[in-house]
């Protein structure tokens, strides 16, 4: 016999019935079920296999403690493995089945593993395959990673669906005074007290109805006082947030919740997301999170139908399930004397084998029998428990489910995550919060108190302690609550059964199949501490992160080093408490919304003009403007073609643009641009390099002086936010006595630029008063304010990056489509065009003009060729340290121009410059950018080789493209290709 | 989460915040000797405990501050803004 579900009792609701898929069979339950009690109340006892000897498993806990009952959920995109049959609530239409295990669950090939498993003990793996031939070193690692994939499969690990997740997430923020985090007694008092005083409260409960332990409880009274307390704390204002894990607790009283809003819903509506990711900024923090009861260590104790004590009275009492009608209880201390009872009482035959000598007076009658003095040995039965082997008895005692309980340990998570020192207390045998300033307080049996009563008042001690911290003048609870209050008796300590002469396979960590075995080999290897023991077996590494086995674990460590637990110390708990879903830790950040976008205000405009867009870093920006049947190639080499012969223009409102004002902005430019600004005169632009302190070129811009006192400076794009914020850490940091104000105004300000020789015309046909656009009112890097047509306000200045006779043009935003209407419609007649970012490449190429992809943090102001900006007249920031040997070194990569050899032939940025003959390596340089030159009639290249071009005269070198299987010989040459000395942009 | 008290702001996380570096560092003049610069911009101490470094309010009010955080526990002891004049109007010294 097995499970059944009872005719009545339990917080189900069975005048509902709910069917739901388990490996395909249709399984009936009732709402207020999770997927575990309906398994089991349908019989189900094989739910999964385990990780690596394929064993059988079943239901263990009725918690997020468990460590069988680990099922994959849902089909196709929607397939989510590793999920808790205990946690997950059953809904209309679920489809489950188990995991590990292959063809299926009750026959399944990998358990072979389980009759070698001797030779599979911890470290196995590694040690075999990491040391597999050939010993050459890295090469082992080689082989390891070929294998790992063989052995992960046979190991299994549930597979998540390979389809991009179907469901939206989203994060979500809060503020309060304090955050109690669990809804048992001492959570629901905490936060009564505390709200009643004044505290803004949230209250956060995993389950998805609120009272823990209350929830367990046979007795009337316990629900009505349960509701009691729900019904006040909601009166004082508690907020109340259940189906909601407090997964970890940071700086600041910080804490991280999800949020599960859809999980437990069979038709979710559309605008609900799966999961809410909290970020919790409170001032005080209560844990009420319980405590978990521990396993013991004997032979097979991981055998289907062996579960916690307290996880077969929660079966019973709140989901009217009758676990089992044999039942054994073992246990070593008072707390499942009372599930004994109720079981016997719904119709069981219980008998209870205690380890300890003095054992509760039961009443006659009462259907439980007491064997003391008594310790399990071995579990018989392989897909389901069918006897006991103990000292309670000769022979094999025939059970249908298995009780254990070998104590209790405190859910210590949070605080260790806040890195409090837990302290082990011998008295009751577990780790307990040791003595903390944070403003943190456990209360209930997470503090290592039992009894209910004491647990509440616990929590009604632990609010006063909160509100004193906040000022809050608060009289503590009178009383003493001392630990292990609601045990009549003491534990006694029982953490694995050896017989000697026998070997038990017996498990300390069920998740990872770590046995108790893999301990004592561990030390045999030498390892010493916790956190070596934890890494070498795996134990506590699984997702269940070892909540049922891992204190027994450290005492069998501690045993074999001869130590006690208390100085053996427990590994350092890290969040999340209980696994969260990747997409709840991304939110909303994904796909388009991955990182934001930005647009310039000529986005429409440049649309609706045929615009092909492409990202550059943030921004959207005009890539090419083909014409009809135009590819890509034939329009970007056309733009540029039009750019050098008549007039193109080029949206660049993406540059940085920063308003530097103040009486001593001359000094300040002068000391942040290499060359000098002191006397930049009224009227003028310069073009400037800006270094870091260590000397590197941080950004090249230019910077036009507007008045006396107001500059206009641009940057590239890349760099836009970096020289603001260098900018602002200068005047505020380091030259506190400069008075110069700095405000970016790049979002304020449109511009395009006007390039060609007809630009001149073109702008003359815009502005309010053409004479200001002449050679002698606008000469090379000339600045006007004036008005262009329909007196829209305008700053131009004549400043050319493609080579051309050129204009900068800026507007305020909000007419930049009229500026372009403007530009646009007088450069028709001209057979101007627009051009996009790829014919702006060409034509900075072909001039050899360097921006972010030159410009990478790597380079000195002489390997941009550049070195003749560098002042020899003043200091500026990077003067000093650009000056190292090292920086000076003529053998650096320097930027050079690059030429095929044989003109038809075509290269590729990102490549390789390389000696003929050896390629291999870094090479000698690489190439930054590369394009077809319309002006040159071939393919050129831009980039860096060592050296420089005095190095490679004459010489060919190799363009190596690994990737694409291709070398190009090439020539090096200067990198201003085409007009060298400038005359087209000085006209 | 590290969450700063910005006097202009208020208690924000830091995330709003961009990291600068060493605030106890005094850059050298810009003509100072090499080994000056070198020790400035290189030199760091590792420490264990309090240590005084630079924060820009940088998706906030954008001011630089001078912020006292143990490495150990990240507590923060003391906020200022960096200049010594706007720290001054703040205070009400001048
Ligand atoms: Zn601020």
């Amino acid at each position: 016999m097995s499970a059944r579900r009872l005719s009545h009792g339990g917080r189900i609701d069975r005048a509902k019935t709910i069917s739901f898929d388990w490996e395909g069979r249709k399984l009936t339950g009732y709402p207020g079920d999770t997927l575990a009690s309906a398994l089991m109340a349908g019989g189900q006892r094989v739910i999964g296999r385990s990780f690596k000897y394929h064993r059988p498993r079943g239901i263990m806990s009725a918690g997020v403690e468990e460590s069988g009952a680990i099922v994959t959920l849902g089909d196709g995109a929607w397939r989510d493995p590793n999920v808790k049959a205990t946690t997950q609530e059953l809904y209309d239409g679920l489809v489950a089945r188990g995991q590990h295990a292959w063809p299926n669950l009750h026959f399944d090939m990998g358990g072979v593993a389980n009759f070698f498993s001797r030779f599979l003990p911890a470290g196995f793996y590694y040690k075999t395959f990491m040391g597999m031939p050939p010993f050459e070193w890295g090469s082992g690692t080689g082989w390891w990673m070929r294998y790992e994939k063989l052995i992960r499969r046979a190991a299994g690990m549930g597979t998540a669906s390979r389809a991009p997740d179907p469901d939206a997430y989203e994060h979500a923020h809060a503020f309060c005074d304090l955050l109690v985090v669990g809804s048992g007694p001492a959570g629901l008092s905490a936060a009564l007290v505390a709200a009643q005083s004044g505290l803004e409260v949230i209250l956060v409960e995993q389950d998805f109805e609120f009272g823990g332990d209350l929830l367990n409880q046979a007795n009337p009274e316990s629900e009505t006082k349960r509701i009691e307390l729900l019904s006040a704390i909601h009166t004082a204002g508690v907020r109340t947030m259940s189906r909601t894990t407090a997964f970890g607790l940071y700086e600041n009283s910080v804490a991280g919740l999800v949020e599960r809003v859809t999980d437990h819903l069979a038709n979710p509506a559309d605008y609900l997301p799966r999961q809410r990711f909290w970020t919790v900024r409170s001032k005080q923090t209560v844990l009420a999170t319980g405590a978990l009861e521990r396993l013991i260590a004997f032979g097979n104790n991981d055998r289907p139908g062996i579960m916690s004590a307290n996880a077969g009275r929660t079966y019973l009492n709140r989901y009217g399930v009758l676990p089992g009608e044999n039942i054994i209880v073992v246990t070593n201390n008072d707390s499942p004397y009372q599930p004994a009872l109720e079981l016997a009482k719904a119709g069981a035959t219980v008998h209870l084998i205690d380890a300890r000598t003095t054992t509760p007076e039961l009443e006659k009658g009462c259907g439980v029998s007491v064997k003391s003095e008594s310790i399990p040995i071995k579990a018989h039965g392989s897909k389901g428990i069918r006897g006991l082997e103990s000292t309670a008895s000769e022979g094999i005692q025939s059970c249908d489910l298995l009780l254990v309980s070998g104590g209790w340990s405190p859910v210590v998570h949070l605080l260790s995550h806040r890195g409090i020192k837990l302290v082990w207390d011998a008295q009751i045998a577990c780790f307990l919060p040791g003595d903390t300033d944070a403003p943190i307080h456990v209360a209930g049996s997470a503090a290592g108190i039992w009894g209910s009563k004491d647990c509440g008042a616990s929590g009604q001690v632990a609010a006063a302690k909160a509100l004193g911290q906040l000022g809050h003048d608060i009289k503590l609870p009178t009383g003493k609550i001392s630990r292990g209050s609601g045990w009549d008796l003491p534990i006694k300590p029982l953490y694995e059964i050896k017989v000697p002469g026998r070997k038990l396979q017996s498990f300390v960590d069920l998740q990872h199949d770590v046995t108790s075995e893999d301990v004592r080999l561990a030390h045999r290897e030498g390892f010493q501490s916790v956190e070596h023991l934890k890494r070498f077996t795996t134990l506590g590494m699984a997702t269940d992160q070892g909540k049922m086995g891992n204190i027994i674990g450290m005492a069998l460590m501690a045993e074999a080093l001869g130590k006690n637990i208390h100085d053996m110390g427990t590994t350092t708990f890290r969040p999340p408490y209980t696994p969260v879903s990747l997409g709840a830790l991304g939110g909303r950040h994904v796909d388009s919304n991955f990182r934001p976008i930005r647009r310039t205000p000529l986005h429409d405009w440049n649309l609706s003009n045929g615009a092909i867009m492409t990202l550059a870093g943030l921004w959207d920006r005009p890539w090419y403007f083909p014409r009809e049947g135009e590819t890509i190639e034939d329009a970007y080499i056309r733009e540029a073609t039009v750019a050098r012969k008549s007039v193109g223009l080029c949206d660049i409102t993406s540059l940085g643009k920063i308003a530097v004002q103040g009486p001593d902005t001359a000094e300040f430019l002068n000391r942040i641009y290499t060359n000098p600004f002191a006397k930049l005169s009224i009227g003028k632009a310069r073009y400037g390099i800006m270094l870091r302190d260590d000397g590197m070129v941080m950004d090249d811009g230019t910077c036009w002086r507007l008045t006396e006192t107001d500059y206009f400076m641009t940057t590239t794009t890349a760099h836009a936010a970096t020289v603001m914020v260098w900018l602002e850490e200068l005047l505020q940091v380091r030259w506190p006595d400069l008075k110069v104000h700095v405000t970016s105004v790049s979002d304020q300000w449109a511009g395009c630029t006007v390039a060609g020789p007809n630009s001149r015309a073109v702008l003359e046909a815009c502005v309010t008063d053409p004479t200001l656009i002449s050679n002698e009112t606008c000469p090379f890097m000339g600045v006007i304010e004036t008005t262009l047509t329909g007196a829209i306000p305008s700053r131009i200045a004549r400043i050319s990056f493609s080579g051309e006779l050129a204009f900068e043009v800026y507007v305020p935003s909000d007419y930049g489509p009229s500026m372009m209407d403007l530009l646009f419609n007088a450069s028709k007649p001209l057979d101007g065009c627009l051009y996009g970012l790829e014919a702006l490449g060409t034509l900075r190429i072909e001039k050899g003009h360097v921006t972010g992809a030159e410009l990478d943090g790597r380079v000195t102001i002489e390997d941009a060729g550049l070195g003749k900006m560098a002042s020899k007249q003043k200091s500026y920031i990077g003067d000093v340290l650009r000056k190292r040997p090292v920086m000076l070194d003529k053998n650096r990569a320097r930027l050079v121009g690059i030429f095929p050899k044989d003109r038809t032939q075509r290269f590729n940025a990102g490549t390789i410059l390389c000696k003929p003959g050896a390629i291999s390596g870094f090479g000698e340089g690489w190439i930054t950018g590369a394009t077809y030159s319309p002006a040159l009639g071939h393919w050129i290249g831009i980039g860096f080789i060592s050296g420089g071009f005095e190095s490679w005269v004459g010489q060919t070198v190799v363009v190596a493209d690994p990737v694409r299987d291709q070398n190009i010989n090439v020539e090096i040459v200067l990198p201003q290709m085409f007009d060298p000395a400038g005359k087209r942009s000085h006209d | 989460m590290i969450r700063i008290p910005c006097p202009f702001c208020g208690e924000r996380d830091h995330s709003e915040f961009h990291y600068g570096g060493d605030g106890s560092i005094t850059y050298p003049a810009l003509d100072a000797p090499t080994e000056d610069w070198l020790n400035a911009v290189y030199q760091r101490k590792n420490i264990r405990g309090v240590q005084i470094e630079t924060w820009h309010h940088v998706n906030g009010c954008r001011m630089w501050l001078l912020v006292e955080r143990d490495t150990i526990t990240h507590e923060i002891h003391l906020v200022r803004a960096a200049h010594d004049g706007v720290d001054g109007v703040l205070k009400g010294r001048t």
